[in-house]
């Protein structure tokens, strides 16, 4: 798998995401400044967390319009994989490649916890190197991970399956306490049509080594390296 | 600002009659308005350390690991692999009091920039916050803006915050502390230096533009705080921690070249301080040209800018030939490059401005005969010793009362708006073990760290205070399994003017080098913060201690949840001291009485007999014995591990809430696995160990006394905080 890391101004887990890949793939991934334009021959394109631009204006928006982003819109048109991780998801939903809104958390105030996430749906490239309806822990970090969208935004959403991850309970369930940032139907992933692009706020990235306490988001890592290999 | 420079002038500056009699005899006429300035944040108590320095000497700052001790932008240890720590703590109080989301938010941005200056990428933030009583709303808004400012800025910048502490006390009202420290790493031959060298060489600005914010911060946290402490607004500052993260990551990508001759950051006294230090330590001259600052706003005067407290910026001697490498990276950043001036052969600071100079002062005398004082101090009077106590409420309730109270309850409220995991290699997260525990990336090491100070104890003798706090952050650190290497203190006191603070200040000194000396703990860095008072109302002495250890194997941390099926053991003497224990003050409603000794001897010995078996795998986690004593250190270690405990009754002869709530030093208990051949090893070298329970079943039970299930002790530890501040 050949793997790209973009990296805008203010993104701040690019290191983190680069040592999930590395794990995964065998491989260094390859950093991206953000005034690049050229993603030949990538298998994957990751936009990491963190606060691009300084979160002014509003989270992901000022990244969303950078030169960069024609690329990344062209790599997902050509089918490329892409994953946006926190900021990285704020910024692909800013850019039109998933829709709804990333909201100022219900509480209004930064969350940094452990979260539970259920797997929805197993057959995409994100997630089969998990079981259905599988529980894992991941790590968040945001102060606008309230995901919201309109009704029809949503039930299509959940129609065409393209929900990739829900904040549940440890036993699975989707309670209202166990979506701390008061994300709309708990969702904390999603994936575009082709389910070629997923965008999630929680950080499976900062969970792959025992000892930062446990290896519950390496699937997503070793699935797309699994299915992005040469 | 066209005032007449006199001695009226120089009083609202900060500086005294005899002071300002000096500046006249260094100039030999009357100094200009932009000179007065620079003399009076040169010459603050917060810039020269004139109370403290001859106290200061005292502290023990060596070890062969030590690679730069105090006198630099923070200090240096060797950590192994080739490899340096690089850490101080500063405060940020008095912005703090004024304006909370900011003054925290760019104490934290200030510590990054001593450490980062240095060569080290940061990779840990902790803090140190105390706060008053808080059944007041200003307390509340104080908590509140400080959590979200330290947060905000330390989640921007990317750099995990991984620990602290948060205590409150009425004393605090009027002054709450926020200390802020900051960890990074950087190979131990590429350390950065501020000495300038090379005349000609030329001076660069890189950062921010310069504005009107935080002019005269420096005198202002040198001055207590009377009613029209609002009105100083305007001399906090204001940060943006976007601007400080692309700061990092070019001076990082600079560094990594062999551009820098010297850099040091602006802040402080902002252009001032840097300039003349930078100048001053290389012993050369400097030429600053005002009209190449990048400036934020229009028609500033040069006194303005030499005062300005604008935050993120940082100013560099460079070699010349790598001035448009240098500019390259800086504008691949977006952030300004000016070359703002010169070394100078001179030995002087001048200072042109619109075609004129508007300071020229020899940089020698600026720094040799700044002032120095020995202030008159009055010791501490010993506290009348703690008669019996007897319990009014019985051990269940009053660990129920307790674990809930606002200096010992959950954390979790505050930790939750901090960004511990980012960096991807925080082994301990705050509350998992008694210090944070952050890996080296690209080495099987990890830093141990924590930042501890028990103001009531320093309040009631502050010798003992200064040696327990120095002993706590050592404590901590062993209990994680590493090895304590160094501290960085911040000593917050009050009016250095009053005998009795100067008093607790020359005390405290004494027991932490004590401490420092015998636990080979030496310190590499620190700051002051006096005039901790509002009307008159001295806070609680806080001398906090930052902590660093190192573990070979950062595999080897210890954290505090027992494992499934373990004895607990007790480790160390055990004498039930309650004067000064929380026990006392939130169970019988008494501050009295001494605080608990430290016995230096007893403390290494006991510590370094818990971590070699943390180390050799023997003790299977660890918790020391703190605040509130044996019994909260027992119930916070079930509530980590989520699993029930069963207590022996002590086979001691004193009162049982004098066992259980005592706050004896050098204390811990550990989770065994083979109790008996632990303890035969704590018999060999002299460490006193007692068996204390085992862990089984779901609920704290306490021999002969109603169970406390998991679940009602959980909602009594967590209650507070969330109420108080609205979920």
């Amino acid at each position: 798998m050949k793997a790209g890391i973009v990296v805008f101004p203010g993104i701040n887990r690019e290191r983190d995401m680069a040592i999930a890949l590395a794990q995964a793939a065998g491989s260094a991934p390859r950093m991206i400044w953000h005034r690049e334009t050229d993603l030949e021959g990538l298998d994957l394109v990751v936009i990491p967390g963190g606060f691009s631009y300084g979160d002014y204006l509003r989270c992901g928006a000022m990244a969303a319009r950078s030169p960069v982003m024609d690329a990344i819109r062209a790599h997902a048109a050509r089918g490329g994989a892409v994953l946006g991780v926190c900021n990285g998801f704020q910024i692909l939903i800013e850019a039109g490649l998933l829709p709804g809104a990333l909201l100022r958390n219900a509480s209004l105030r930064f969350l940094s916890c452990d979260c539970w996430l259920r797997v929805e749906r197993t057959d995409t490239i994100f997630t089969d190197h998990w079981q259905r309806g599988a529980v894992f822990r991941s790590p968040m970090a945001h102060g606008d991970g309230n995901y919201f969208a309109d009704d029809p935004t949503l039930d299509r959403l959940e129609g065409e399956g393209l929900v990739a991850f829900r904040y549940v309970t440890e036993q699975g369930e989707a309670t209202t306490t166990a979506c701390r940032n008061g994300s709309v139907r708990n969702i904390a992933g999603i994936l575009s049509p082709n389910r070629r692009v997923l965008g999630l706020m929680p950080h499976p990235e900062d969970l792959v080594d025992p000892l930062m306490g446990g290896t519950d988001g390496q699937p997503l890592f070793h699935g797309l390296a699994a299915a992005l290999a040469a | 600002m066209a005032r007449d420079v006199n001695a009226s002038l120089a009083r609202e500056f900060g500086l005294s009659a005899e002071e300002y009699g000096r500046v006249l005899s260094i100039l030999g006429r009357t100094p200009s308005f932009t000179e007065l300035g620079i003399f009076s944040v040169m010459w603050s108590e917060h810039c020269s350390y004139k109370s403290s320095r001859v106290w200061l000497k005292e502290l023990p700052t060596k070890a062969p690991w030590v690679i730069h001790g105090p006198g630099e932008n923070a200090g240096v240890v060797a950590v192994g692999d080739g490899l340096a720590a690089i850490f101080k703590m500063e405060s940020h109080n008095h912005p703090s009091y004024i304006e909370p989301y900011q003054g925290a938010a760019t104490g934290v941005g200030g510590i990054l920039r001593d450490v980062f200056t240095m060569g080290a990428r940061p990779i840990a933030n902790l803090n140190a916050l105390r706060f008053g009583d808080p059944a007041l709303p200003r307390t509340r808004n104080t908590i509140d803006g400080v959590v979200r400012g330290i947060g905000d800025y330390g989640n921007c910048v990317g750099v995990p915050t991984v620990g602290g502490e948060v205590n409150f006390h009425p004393a605090y009202n009027g002054n709450p502390l926020v200390n802020a420290m900051t960890v990074g790493v950087a190979p131990a031959n590429r350390i950065f230096l501020s000495a300038a060298a090379g005349i000609g060489n030329p001076v660069v600005y890189v950062g921010s533009k310069t504005g009107r914010d935080g002019i005269h911060g420096a005198t202002m946290a040198s001055a207590e705080f009377a009613e029209d402490s609002e009105e100083k607004r305007p001399t906090v500052q204001v940060g943006d921690p976007f601007e400080e993260k692309l700061l990092i990551e070019a001076c990082l990508e600079l560094m990594a070249t062999d551009a820098i001759v010297s850099i040091q950051d602006m802040g402080a006294a902002g252009l001032t301080s840097s300039s003349v230090e930078m100048a001053g330590k290389g012993g050369v001259g400097i030429a600053i040209d005002l009209d190449r600052v990048p400036q934020r706003e229009a028609d500033m005067t040069a006194y303005e800018m030499m005062l300005s407290e604008s935050q993120e910026r940082m100013l560099m001697v460079l070699r010349p030939d790598r001035e448009a490498l240098a500019r390259s990276i800086f504008e691949k950043y977006e952030l300004d490059f000016a070359v703002i001036g010169t070394l100078t052969a001179t030995g002087r600071i001048v200072v042109r401005h619109r075609g004129r100079v508007e300071a020229d002062i020899p940089l020698e005398p600026l720094a040799d005969q700044a002032p120095l004082y020995h202030r008159p101090y009055s010791e501490t009077p010993a506290p009348a010793p703690l008669g019996a106590v007897t319990d009014p409420l019985g051990v269940r309730a009053s660990l129920l009362r307790l674990i809930g109270c606002p200096d010992l309850c959950s954390r979790r409220w505050v930790w939750d708006q901090y960004d511990a995991t980012v960096g991807g290699q925080t082994v301990r997260r705050p509350g998992s073990a008694d210090a944070a525990v952050v890996k080296l990336e690209d080495s099987r090491r990890a830093l141990a760290l924590t930042v501890d100070c028990t103001p009531r104890y320093c309040k009631a003798d502050p010798e003992a205070g200064g040696a327990q706090a120095v002993a706590e952050a050592w404590r901590n650190i062993t209990a994680t399994g590493a090895t304590p290497l160094a501290i960085t203190d911040c000593m917050n006191f009050g009016n250095p003017e009053k005998p009795e603070i100067m008093g607790q200040f020359a005390a405290a000194i004494r027991g932490m080098a004590a401490a420092c000396t015998a636990l080979d703990f030496p310190v590499v860095s620190g700051n002051v913060s006096f005039y901790n008072e509002t009307e008159g109302r001295p806070i609680l002495p806080a001398p906090c201690i930052g902590g660093l250890g190192v573990l070979e194997e950062a595999t080897q941390a210890a954290r505090i949840a027992p494992p499934a099926g373990s004895e607990l053991l007790l480790v160390g003497a055990v004498a039930g001291h309650l004067g000064q224990s929380l026990w006392l003050r939130e169970v019988a409603g008494s501050e009295d009485g001494p605080p608990p000794p430290v016995n230096l001897a007893a403390e290494r010995r006991n510590g370094d007999f818990v971590r070699r078996m943390i180390l050799t795998g023997k003790a299977g986690a660890c918790h020391d014995v703190a605040d509130g004593g044996v019994l909260v250190a027992v119930a916070e270690m079930a509530l980590a591990g989520s699993v029930g405990i069963e207590l022996d009754a002590p086979e001691i002869a004193m009162p049982a809430h004098a066992f259980w709530f005592g706050e004896d030093q050098g204390c811990y208990v550990l989770a065994v696995e083979n109790a008996a051949a632990v303890l035969a090893e704590a018999a060999a070298v002299s460490v006193p160990a007692r068996r204390l329970g085992r862990v089984r079943g779901e609920d704290l039970k306490l021999a002969g006394g109603v169970p406390i299930s998991l679940g009602e002790l959980r909602a009594a530890h967590e209650a507070f905080l969330p109420s108080l501040m609205g979920g």
